[in-house]
């Protein structure tokens, strides 16, 4: 007990669950700067439907942490006029399979305007919640966002995984000038990681627009966001013990897509593997191989860019179905492998 | 004898006018049946209202020489209602509206080379030639928005800051009659009246949304009533004190931390819907006649003024002729100007013998 206190103490490392981080970005956000606040569905007196917002009204009071009506058109615009007015909002969507009620205002008010006003008219505001499948939601519950988000000039989009990723980019999207779309994810909310010292830090951010690269190797490179980079590093663990060395890149941020990080792997590897959540067609994984065709990784490549995607139907709801509707570590091994022609 | 030439101080320089009753929802008492004028407000709210109009007219014209492109809302006719709302409210308050902008836009300080410069596509308009006719902005004017119902959730949230900052200002948050059926409003009521968010909702009612009459459009026509809990007023938009004294009535009620208010102003345009639209498929051109003959806001407070004697018709003309040097191509008669510098008139020649035109330096 003596040693593994000592232990702590030495590496100041703690452990905290990514729902804990988001938490303290949220918490040091509000008390940093007076003009952030918090709105959405539940967020306050419930702690938050999935208690990501947990304790901050009982210290913030109403004016900072809102509960809304089930209006998401109504709130989003609302929280995108208190933005173009001065204020610094977090939006919260109870998943963002709700966005959808409010994306003209997203898309229209909030992602066009600086560019509409020619610079005149900023809209310094997140909108997050969860994004992507959970478990047993079935259909209208599990949708990626990732793809739509992205799609759009004007908007930043960001998809952490871990705990660190979770609080600096939190904190670094409050600080951004700009709206940013902020995808979390359920199944993670109550996972724990290890967080440095550094993080621990009221100052600790992550700049938006830069990947990480989780896991150096040389065979292959494997990239992705969110939960999947977990899974990615599983694989790659299994792959290591048959002599396969992956380079794993968490992307961190979806637009702007630091796509120089995945061609100086690319370049190294010559070997691409893009795995992710959402569907196919026109996702994440289908821009990526788009950018490396167009750049001069293209030229490194041994074999084609490969896409491990979410299956191309509406999610279904038995466990089994659902289970074979998103990728697993063995399609990511399998993919590994075939890319490799192993 | 001395024959003295009519002086400034001949003229009225206040007087008191009878306003036609505003509609009430949920209200006891309802905003003044006077208002008075002073002749420099009625002066400048007639030089606020004819500059409108000349603007609108002129992108009228330079719309139909595919110099302005792509869309254009035209607010001639409804003058009196941007008029009277900037008159009643102060500079630091906010103010958002739909697409029919251009009128908003100038009464909100942006200047009529800015907006005429942002219509055409140049680098020196308001938004730099990147937002067009939709989406112009300026400081507490948030535009200039294309979505039809999406401003008015905006203007509830630019509301809540005011609230949220207790700057004791607020949003006037404006629509028509086509969005008032957008469930959005609906949400934006609701969250409005239960926060209490000093925000003014205006509904401009000109009877057409598109090509589509209000009875067409809406089981209920009393916009005025369809904020429910929220108190209404419904106010003759063709008349700028009847627009100014309701909007004072609904800027204090707000001010008070009563909560929001809901305005119908029952105004026309006399453009179609937009320069695609000519506006007389789905209404009689006889409408439109009457309602310029009898309504006309411009000409109605010009009559008033001039009945009661607080300015002379030389002097409107004054004021028209100096904003048609704002918004006009420039005169036929200063084409030879300017040939020298510092020189005394001389004749120039026209295309033939018989044509002697003037050169002034």
């Amino acid at each position: 007990m003596a040693a593994s206190l000592r232990c702590f103490l030495r590496s100041g490392k703690v452990t905290v669950t990514v729902r804990d981080a988001l938490n303290q970005a949220m918490d040091e956000e509000l008390e940093r700067d007076e003009r952030v606040f918090l709105l959405g569905e539940e967020v306050a007196q419930y702690d938050g439907a999935y208690k990501v917002s947990r304790g901050l009204w009982k210290k913030y009071g109403d004016k900072r942490i809102i509960d809304t009506p089930i209006s998401e058109m109504g709130f989003a615009g609302i929280a995108v006029g208190a933005a173009m007015a001065g204020l610094r909002p977090i939006c919260e969507f109870m998943t963002f399979n709700f966005s959808m009620q409010a994306i003209d205002q997203v898309i229209n008010s909030a992602a066009k305007t600086c560019y509409m006003s020619a610079g005149l008219q900023a809209v310094p505001i997140v909108f997050r919640g969860p994004n992507g499948a959970s478990a047993g939601v079935a259909a209208q519950h599990s949708q990626c966002f990732a793809a739509w988000y992205a799609h759009c000039p004007g908007l930043k989009v960001v998809s952490p995984w871990n705990s660190e990723d979770a609080k600096g980019l939190l904190k670094s999207s409050i600080r951004d000038d700009n709206p940013v779309v902020f995808l979390e994810n359920e199944l993670l909310y109550g996972v724990p990681f290890e967080m440095s010292e550094e993080a621990q830090s009221k100052d600790f951010t992550i700049p938006i627009g830069k990947a990480k690269v989780e896991r150096a190797g040389s065979h292959i490179t494997l990239v992705s966001h969110s939960r999947y980079v977990g899974h990615c590093l599983d694989a790659a663990a299994v792959l290591a013990k048959e002599g396969i060395e992956c380079e794993v890149i968490n992307l961190r941020t979806i637009r702007p897509m630091d796509v120089e990080s995945i061609e100086a792997s690319v370049m190294k590897t010559n070997h691409l593997v893009t795995v992710e959540g959402g569907w196919p067609q026109f996702g994440v994984g289908a821009e990526i191989c788009a950018r490396i065709m167009e750049g001069s990784a293209f030229n490194y490549l041994d074999s084609p860019v490969t896409r491990v995607t979410g299956v191309d139907i509406p999610m279904p709801y038995a466990k089994i179905l659902e289970d074979h509707s998103l990728p697993q570590i063995k399609d990511i091994i399998f993919s590994v492998k075939k890319t490799l022609n192993v | 004898r001395v024959v003295v030439s009519r002086s400034f101080a001949d003229f009225t320089p206040q007087a008191t006018f009878d306003i036609k009753k505003c509609d009430l929802h949920q209200l006891e008492e309802g905003p003044p049946l006077k208002a008075e004028l002073t002749r420099d407000q009625g002066l400048q709210y007639y030089r606020t209202m004819q500059t409108v109009r000349r603007m609108e007219l002129k992108a009228d014209q330079l719309y139909k020489q595919k110099i302005i492109r792509g869309f254009c809302h035209l607010y001639d006719g409804q003058e009196a209602c941007a008029a009277g709302i900037e008159a009643s409210i102060n500079p630091t308050d906010h103010l958002i509206t739909a697409y029919r902008a251009h009128g908003y836009t100038y009464t909100r300080g942006v200047s009529i080379k800015e907006i005429l410069a942002e219509l055409t596509g140049r680098k020196g308009g308001v938004a730099k030639g990147k937002g067009g006719s939709m989406h112009m902005y300026a400081p507490h004017f948030y535009g200039g928005n294309g979505i039809v119902g999406a401003q008015v959730p905006l203007g509830a949230g630019i509301a809540l800051a005011c609230q949220y900052q207790g700057n004791n200002q607020l949003c006037v948050t404006l629509y028509g009659d086509g969005a008032a059926n957008q469930g959005q409003l609906f949400e934006s009521f609701n969250m409005a009246a239960l926060w209490k968010l000093p925000c003014i909702f205006i509904c401009e009612n000109n009877k057409y949304g598109m090509g589509t009459s209000v009875e067409r459009a809406s089981a209920s026509i009393d916009y005025y009533k369809r904020g429910d809990f929220i108190p209404g007023i419904r106010v003759d938009g063709m008349d700028v004190l009847c627009v100014r004294e309701a909007t004072k009535f609904a800027a204090d009620h707000c001010r008070s931390g009563k909560g929001p208010i809901v305005m119908e102003l029952q105004t026309y345009r006399y453009h179609g819907h937009s320069m695609s639209d000519p506006g007389v498929s789905y209404r009689t051109r006889e409408e439109i006649q009457e309602v310029r003959t009898k309504s006309d806001p411009i000409s109605m407070l010009k009559e008033r003024m001039l009945s009661n004697n607080m300015a002379s018709v030389e002097e409107f003309k004054e004021i028209d002729v100096d904003i048609r040097k704002q918004v006009e191509e420039p005169p036929l008669e200063d084409l030879c100007n300017h040939i020298f510098y510092n020189n005394p008139p001389l004749e120039v020649r026209g295309t033939n013998p018989w044509s002697k035109l003037k050169s002034v330096s």
